[in-house]
Formats: structure tokens, C-alpha cells, sequence
């Protein structure tokens, strides 16, 4: 498919597409004028995709440093009448809630959403933290859709919902939604053409602070306001059509709730196994459907609640049960029916409900024991930095002077931060002691500095030092924090699959955008330490790292190459290698450890086509057995 | 009840893999039947194995329960024994015999031979393919998803018909490329028929 088609398909068309271009297609269809993201997988495509199709769909798109703007930018925008649209990872809410937290209270005009993505068993996370969590927190409603055309319907339809009640409301979906690809039919496009010379519309933004500001005098109001519109739509929520009934049996002794992936697997195992279980989807979870849920359960005897991470739904219907005060056996994650932790599948499922209903028969199969032992024998194939990659150089390169400062690895701690540099975690850099979230390097470095007498050592990536380094870094100069920082400057965002970031002259849409300097920022903030370095030059690295680690301030080392992967980048030729010169010291392929340079057979072997030229392992080589290619 | 079909597709970041499924997918949907797709982005990169599956008919879920595999297709002969969780005695085991080599140095590569002895010990429809040299004779080694996805078509009970597949993939690649893909996915496809 081509991607154009998301902003020219006609209602009716189908598509097959990936959950995340399902929500861009509903949010075409919704009639979205502003977007805003901060990348995060699983929801990153999304941001992909607009950023192609935004202004072929008459919308403003940015990525914007971090999630707590992209809600700032998409609050506001709804506050002018404009439909607005701002998503992110789950662990990006955490950084947005702040601001999340009062939209809720001052409410929108135009329609808001916010589609988060959760990561139930971590695919690409730090966490399993449970989105609908917020929606309680902050009592704003939440859709759960399960498949590819309900994150297109729901996100479409949350912006109407949004609409009518002046309330932002959160699309949840997980990396099984996010990342499934199923048939989408498309439907009718609200019209968002612009009437201006910008190809997005702009709204007109009404004053009203007691409506906006939400100082003691107003805000106690807006909760109020708040509590009145979630009262009134949990009569919706309780004949949505996307909280429905699927009956699979006449008979009335057990049920099943399910939300979300976690339904799928519900589904089919029900399905597949012709079990006498009907179900009820919840699509539109809070505020909680209650009469629904009562309706369906009243006349059961037991009812299995499934659903992914936090066992919210369960606890919702045994509040109901208890309200009502019906007789009905709830089975879930708190009787132990299910686990408390990591994504379901449909095995998980079906384990769950044999405990009830025992129609398992699955029996187990043996392999030969040579096939046993070749499972339990195959190499790992972790993912590792590039071949060429400017992290892999740098990490050589520090810890080298550390060893020629004299100083074992235990007396430097290495506070590392969110990106691909976090693979500096392995062998043989071990080059990450502690993380707590993007941007903590910075405030780690604090931290142990004042803490230990032991060296401190942060790492961070450009992306992530606009993201959330820079506060923290003038914090570290004020106290006088004892500290290395370096930011790891590959231009780009690249776990997230290369998304700009402030410090490139690009923005989200494509266009030219002025460059924010990483130096002038470090001193501007005070850093009497700024210094930039090539991670391909050993020897300036070495030096640098050296001199910096002397020091008694925030030293601050921008260590600055581009990520193999940016397109375009002329490269060297790959490296020789001439036997005749190696004396078999390991050095390239242990400690250097570029995917590139093997042993094989006792050789050192370079794979010409993953080598990227970068020269590090010439300068790593003290015998002159591996030269520049020509 | 519906005529289903599970797809269990691995291999390794930068083989073509997710492309070859949506393609498989984008069939699917063309020809009418029900289908849906799971894919793992982020951390599958650089280098790390890559795994999709794909389930045709009827099925909400977009993940293949232990052992429900009609077809395992295997871009990497490694990375066919850790896919074995999806397969069953039935199950057609279809993988290239080409090796990469991981850069990790838990474990020493296996020998591809033993592999396929002890796949065949094990299972009765153990189709190794030297889809690499397939790809090279089609006119390049980044055509092995074309070699793999025509060896798929060749299943008798694979739902797809070879032409709502060749279709699909003209609607997915550049035109510039049809004409080595069309060859890689004959060959791929007389390697299981032939
Ligand atoms: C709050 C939050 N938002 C987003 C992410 C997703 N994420 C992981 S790493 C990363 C950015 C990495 O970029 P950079 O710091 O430039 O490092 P690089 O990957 O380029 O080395 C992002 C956005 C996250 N983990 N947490
Ligand atoms: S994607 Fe770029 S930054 Fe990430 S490991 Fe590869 S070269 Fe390094
Ligand atoms: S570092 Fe040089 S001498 Fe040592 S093994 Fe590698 S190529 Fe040979
Ligand atoms: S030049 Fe050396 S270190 Fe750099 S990518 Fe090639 S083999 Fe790896």
C-alpha cells in the first residue's frame, strides 16, 4: 500500500494496515488539524506516518521535545476550537501528567485525544505500567480498542465524544494493537481544509480565566465541572455499541469480561473451543459501564474478567458486585486465575479458564533429546550497536582512559540514560550502572556525586538531552555537582527508528528549522567544561576523557557522529585486514566487539558488507594488521 | 468452520521479513478472507531476531497459540529452532539454510547439516532451501524473501492463490524490482514443488 493513501482513501475502501496507521487514518477521518508527539515505541509509526502525510491532510505536526509539550501543544490547540491529537509510549504519560492532569479540569473546546501505547511484557520499555490507570487518576474516559479498525472507529469516534463533553479523552491501546495488521474499512473524512495560506486551519482562542486558569478560586469549580461530565458520560458508556455482548451459548452459568488484546485471546479460546461462555467487550471502559456489567452478570453463577497488566476491570465489577449485592464468583488476577504481569496470549487464556472449566486436553509433545539440547544451545542474537556505530567508539574510548587514569571499573559509576546507547549496558563496555527514566542521567550524576566518593560518569543522547537533560544540567551547576556528562550526539533519535530532534535543521513535516546547539546550551547553563570530540578519533578521546575526569565540576563531553543509519552519510571504504601483522591479541573482536570483526577459526574475519568504515579498529590494533580500505 | 491457516514467519533485522508478511497479508485481504498480522518493532533491530505471524481465517487474535503453526518459514536456520514453541508434528518446516552469525559468543553457530538431521527426527515436513543462492541466481541476495515467499505458495494447503501473491507484492516493491522478484518467487516456488 502506499502510505497516500490514509489521507486520499474513500469511505468503504479497505486497507490492510498496521494498527498505528489505523489511528493515523482516524484521525484523518476526524478532521485533525494539530498533532503533536514526543516518539515512543510502540505508538512511533504513528508519528512517522504523519510526518509524511501531514500537510497532504491539511495538519501541523511536530515532534516536539518532549510529551509534556506535545499535551501543552494539543491542550491548547483544543482550547481554540481545533481538533487536536498528541500520543506516546505509556512512560510518556508520566512526563506529560502534569499538564494532562489540569486539561482535564479546564476541559477543551475543539476535540482532544490522546492515544496511548502500552507495553504489556516490555517489548521496548522500562515498565508495564497500566494506561487506564490515568484515566481514573485524572476521571477522564478511556477507549480500549482490540484490533486495527477499532483504533481507526474509536479514535475517530473519541474525538466527537471529546467534543460534546469539553473533555479529553485517552485511546489505550497495547503493542499488540499497536503493532497488529489486520483489514480496515475506511470511512467518511470531516472536512479540516484551511482557510488560510498555512495548509492547517487555525481556531480562535476565547478568553475565559475561569474556564483556563486554574488558580484555588477557579479550580475547585472545574473539579466539579469535572465530576458532572463523567456522571453523564457513563450513560454513554453504558449503551456504547463499543461495549457489546458476544454470545456463544444458551446457558447462563459462566461469563467472561475482556478489554482490549486480552479479548482476542478470550475470544478465540472460547471460540475454538466451543466452551459454553459468552462474553461482554469492553471497548469503553471508563467511566465504568456499571449497568451494563450488572446486567450481563446478574444471572451468572461465576464470571472470568480478562484483562492485560492491572487488574482494573476486576476490581470495577467486584465493586459493582458488591453494590448490588449479587452472588456471582469473580475469576481474574486476584484470585490468581490469571497472572499479574506481563501480556496474555491465547495459551495464557486457556490455562486460566481449565482451571474453572477443565476442557484442556492438550497433551504434551517430547522431542528427540538431540533436539532438546540443539534448543538449549543456539546462540543468543541480542540486539548490539551497529557496526560504525559512534556509541560503540565512544564507550572504547572512556573506558580506555579510565584504565590509563588508573582507575578500576568500580570506582566510576556510569548513570545511563534512555536510547541506543543503553546497549552500552553489555559486554564488554558495561558501560550502565543505573537508569531510572529519560533524562535521569543528569540528575543521577547529582545524585552520586554528593552520595560517593566514587567517579561519576552520565551518558545521554542528544534526543534525550532536549527531552529532559537540560533542567537537570543547570541544577548541576548551581549545586557544584562533581561529574562527567556526556551527550551522545548521532543527530538523530535513533532507537525510535530516526526520528529529528531539536539539534538537526529539520523539523517533523520536513522543513528547514533552526539548529539548537548542544554546546551553547551546556554553556549557557554554566559548564565551564564544554568540550566537543570525534568518537572515531581514540586519541582525542582518550585525552578528553582524561583531562574531564580530573575535574570538580559538571564536565560536560559532546561526543558528536552521526548514526550509521542517517541516509545519505559518505562513508570509508571497509577496513583490510593483513594476517601477516596480527599476533592473535583479541583486542578488536573482545574488547572493541564490532559486529563486523569475528574469529573464525582461529582468523580474524571482517564482513565487508556490515563494516562502515568507521576506522576505529585500526586505531584499537597496536600491530598494524588492520589498515584503511582503499 | 473457517478454513484457518497460521503463518509463524522469523528470521533476522534486515531480512524482508515484515514486507513478506504484509504482502502474505495484503493477499489475504484481497482474496477476501479474514487475516490478521502481528509484528514486533524497536528493540528487533540491529541485528536482533525478527518474528511475525500471521493467522488467515476468522481469528480475532493476531498470535499463534503453542504448537498452532500450519507453516513455520524460516529466514535463518537458527532462528528455525526458536521458532520451534509455534510448530506441530504437521506443521511444514520451510527454512533457508544460509547462516549469519550472531556477533554474541554465548554459544557456538550449530552445524546447519545437524540442524535439519535432528529437524528431520523430529518432524515430517522438514523442507530446508537454499534460498540465499536462489536469491543470487534471481539477481540478488535481498530477493530472499521473494525466493521464501514463493516457497510458501508451493503448501497445497496454503489458502493463497500464487497470483493474488505475485499481485500483492507489485502493489508493495518498486516496479524497477518485479522482474527479479517474480523470478525468486518461481524459483522459491519450485523448490518445494518441483
Ligand atoms: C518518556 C519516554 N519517552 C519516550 C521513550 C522512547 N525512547 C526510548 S529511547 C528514545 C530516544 C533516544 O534518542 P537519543 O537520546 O538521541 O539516543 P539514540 O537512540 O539516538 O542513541 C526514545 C524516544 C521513552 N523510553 N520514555
Ligand atoms: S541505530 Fe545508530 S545509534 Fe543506534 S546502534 Fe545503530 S548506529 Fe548506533
Ligand atoms: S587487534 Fe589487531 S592484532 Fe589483535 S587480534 Fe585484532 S587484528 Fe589481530
Ligand atoms: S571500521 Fe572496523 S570498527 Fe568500524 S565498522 Fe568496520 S570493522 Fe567495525
Amino acid at each position: 500500500m502506499n502510505l497516500k493513501e490514509l489521507v486520499t482513501g474513500e469511505s468503504g475502501e479497505k486497507q490492510f494496515l498496521l494498527g498505528n496507521e489505523a489511528a493515523v487514518r482516524g484521525v484523518i477521518e476526524a478532521g485533525v488539524s494539530i498533532a503533536a508527539t514526543y516518539p515512543g515505541t510502540p505508538s512511533s509509526e504513528i508519528g512517522n506516518v504523519l510526518s509524511v502525510l501531514a500537510k497532504d491532510a491539511n495538519i501541523y505536526f511536530e515532534f516536539s521535545t518532549n510529551e509534556k509539550v506535545a499535551m501543552e501543544v494539543a491542550a491548547t490547540a483544543a482550547a481554540s476550537g481545533l481538533r487536536s491529537f498528541t500520543f506516546m509510549k505509556h512512560v510518556g504519560m508520566n512526563v506529560a501528567a502534569d499538564s494532562f492532569m489540569t486539561t482535564a479540569y479546564s476541559g477543551v473546546t475543539g476535540g482532544m485525544v490522546i492515544l496511548v501505547a502500552d507495553d504489556p511484557s516490555l517489548f521496548s520499555s522500562q515498565n508495564e505500567q497500566d494506561t487506564r490507570n490515568y484515566a481514573r487518576i485524572a476521571n477522564v474516559p478511556i477507549l480500549e480498542p482490540s484490533n486495527c479498525q477499532e483504533v481507526k472507529d474509536m479514535v475517530k469516534y473519541a474525538f466527537d465524544l471529546s467534543e460534546q463533553f469539553g473533555i479529553p479523552v485517552i485511546v489505550r491501546t497495547t503493542t499488540r494493537v499497536s503493532h497488529m495488521r489486520g483489514v480496515v474499512e475506511f470511512g467518511d473524512v470531516n472536512d479540516n481544509s484551511s482557510n488560510n495560506d498555512n495548509h492547517w486551519k487555525r481556531g480562535h482562542f476565547k478568553k475565559d480565566p475561569s474556564k483556563y486558569v486554574p488558580v484555588p478560586a477557579f479550580a475547585g469549580d472545574m473539579h466539579i465541572r469535572l465530576w458532572d461530565k463523567i456522571n453523564e458520560i457513563e450513560g454513554i458508556s453504558a449503551k456504547s455499541e463499543f461495549n457489546r455482548e458476544i454470545d456463544f451459548s444458551d446457558e447462563k452459568s459462566y461469563g467472561l469480561i475482556a478489554s482490549s488484546s486480552a479479548y482476542n485471546y478470550a475470544h478465540d479460546v472460547v471460540k475454538f473451543n466451543d466452551l459454553d461462555v459468552n462474553i461482554l467487550k469492553l471497548g469503553f471502559s471508563y467511566p465504568f459501564p456499571q449497568d451494563k456489567v450488572v446486567e450481563f452478570i446478574e444471572d451468572l453463577d461465576e464470571v472470568f474478567v480478562v484483562e492485560e497488566v492491572d487488574p482494573i476491570i476486576e476490581r470495577d465489577v467486584l465493586a459493582a458486585i458488591g453494590a448490588k449485592n449479587l452472588d456471582v464468583i469473580v475469576h481474574g488476577k486476584l484470585d490468581g486465575t490469571f497472572p499479574l504481569y506481563h501480556e496474555f496470549n491465547s495459551d495464557i487464556v486457556a490455562q486460566g479458564l481449565d482451571k474453572v472449566l477443565n476442557f484442556d486436553e492438550k497433551t504434551a509433545v517430547s522431542y528427540s533429546l538431540g533436539l532438546e539440547e540443539l534448543q538449549e544451545n543456539i546462540p543468543s542474537r541480542a540486539p548490539v550497536l551497529c557496526a560504525g556505530c559512534p556509541h560503540r567508539a565512544m564507550y572504547y574510548g572512556i573506558n580506555l582512559a579510565i584504565e590509563e587514569l588508573g582507575l578500576k571499573p568500580e570506582d566510576v559509576i556510569f548513570a545511563s540514560d534512555i536510547g541506543c546507547y543503553t546497549l552500552g549496558i553489555n559486554p564488554p563496555y558495561n558501560a550502565a550502572d543505573y537508569l531510572l527514566s529519560m533524562g535521569s542521567s543528569v540528575g543521577d550524576g547529582c545524585g552520586f556525586s554528593v552520595s560517593t566518593d566514587q567517579k561519576v560518569a552520565s551518558f545521554i543522547g542528544d534526543s534525550t538531552f532536549f527531552h529532559s537533560g537540560v533542567s537537570p544540567l543547570i541544577n548541576a551547576v548551581h549545586n557544584k555537582h562533581n561529574f562527567v556528562l556526556t551527550v551522545l550526539d548521532n543527530r538523530i533519535t535513533a532507537m525510535t527508528g530516526g526520528q529529528p530532534n531539536p539539534g538537526i535543521p529539520v523539523d517533523g513535516m520536513g522543513d528547514e528549522a533552526p539548529e539548537v546547539s548542544i554546546r551553547k546550551l551546556a554553556l549557557a547553563c554554566g559548564c565551564d567544561y564544554v568540550r566537543v570530540i570525534n568518537p572515531f578519533n581514540l586519541e582525542q578521546v582518550v585525552k578528553t576523557y582524561k583531562e574531564a575526569f580530573e575535574r570538580n565540576d559538571t564536565a560536560v563531553i559532546i561526543s558528536k557522529a552521526p548514526c550509521t543509519l542517517i541516509k545519505g552519510l559518505t562513508k570509508k571504504p571497509p577496513v583490510n585486514f593483513v594476517e601477516g601483522n596480527c599476533n592473535y591479541c583479541d583486542k578488536c573482536v573482545s574488547e572493541l566487539a564490532c559486529p563486523a570483526i569475528s574469529k573464525v577459526d582461529g582468523k580474524i574475519t571482517i564482513d565487508k558488507a556490515q563494516c562502515d568504515g568507521c576506522n576505529v579498529c585500526i586505531q584499537v590494533c597496536k600491530y598494524g594488521a588492520l589498515e584503511a580500505g582503499r | 468452520m473457517d478454513n484457518h491457516y497460521c503463518i509463524y514467519i522469523c528470521g533476522v533485522g534486515g531480512q524482508g521479513i515484515i514486507k513478506t508478511s504484509t504482502i502474505i497479508g495484503e493477499a489475504a485481504m484481497n482474496q477476501g478472507l479474514d487475516v490478521v498480522m502481528s509484528e514486533i518493532h524497536g528493540m528487533s533491530q540491529r541485528g536482533g531476531s525478527v518474528s511475525t505471524e500471521l493467522k488467515i481465517g476468522g481469528y480475532n487474535s493476531s498470535i499463534i497459540p503453542n504448537q498452532a503453526a500450519d507453516m513455520l518459514l524460516s529466514f535463518e536456520p537458527v532462528e528455525t529452532i526458536r521458532g520451534l514453541d509455534n510448530v506441530n508434528s504437521e506443521t511444514k518446516i520451510v527454512y533457508n539454510t544460509h547462516p549469519i552469525i550472531p556477533s554474541s559468543t554465548d554459544k557456538e553457530y550449530p552445524s546447519v547439516d545437524g540442524i535439519t538431521k535432528t529437524l528431520k527426527e523430529n518432524f515430517k515436513h522438514v523442507l530446508p532451501i537454499d534460498g540465499t543462492r536462489l536469491a543470487i541466481e534471481a539477481g540478488s541476495v535481498l530477493s530472499l524473501n521473494m525466493v521464501l515467499l514463493g516457497a510458501v505458495t508451493a503448501d497445497d494447503k496454503f489458502p493463497l492463490t500464487k497470483e493474488s501473491v505475485i499481485e500483492a507484492m507489485k502493489n508493495n516493491l518498486k516496479p524497477k524490482f518485479h522482474e527479479m522478484n517474480l523470478k525468486a518467487i518461481e524459483s522459491g516456488y519450485e523448490s518445494i514443488k518441483g
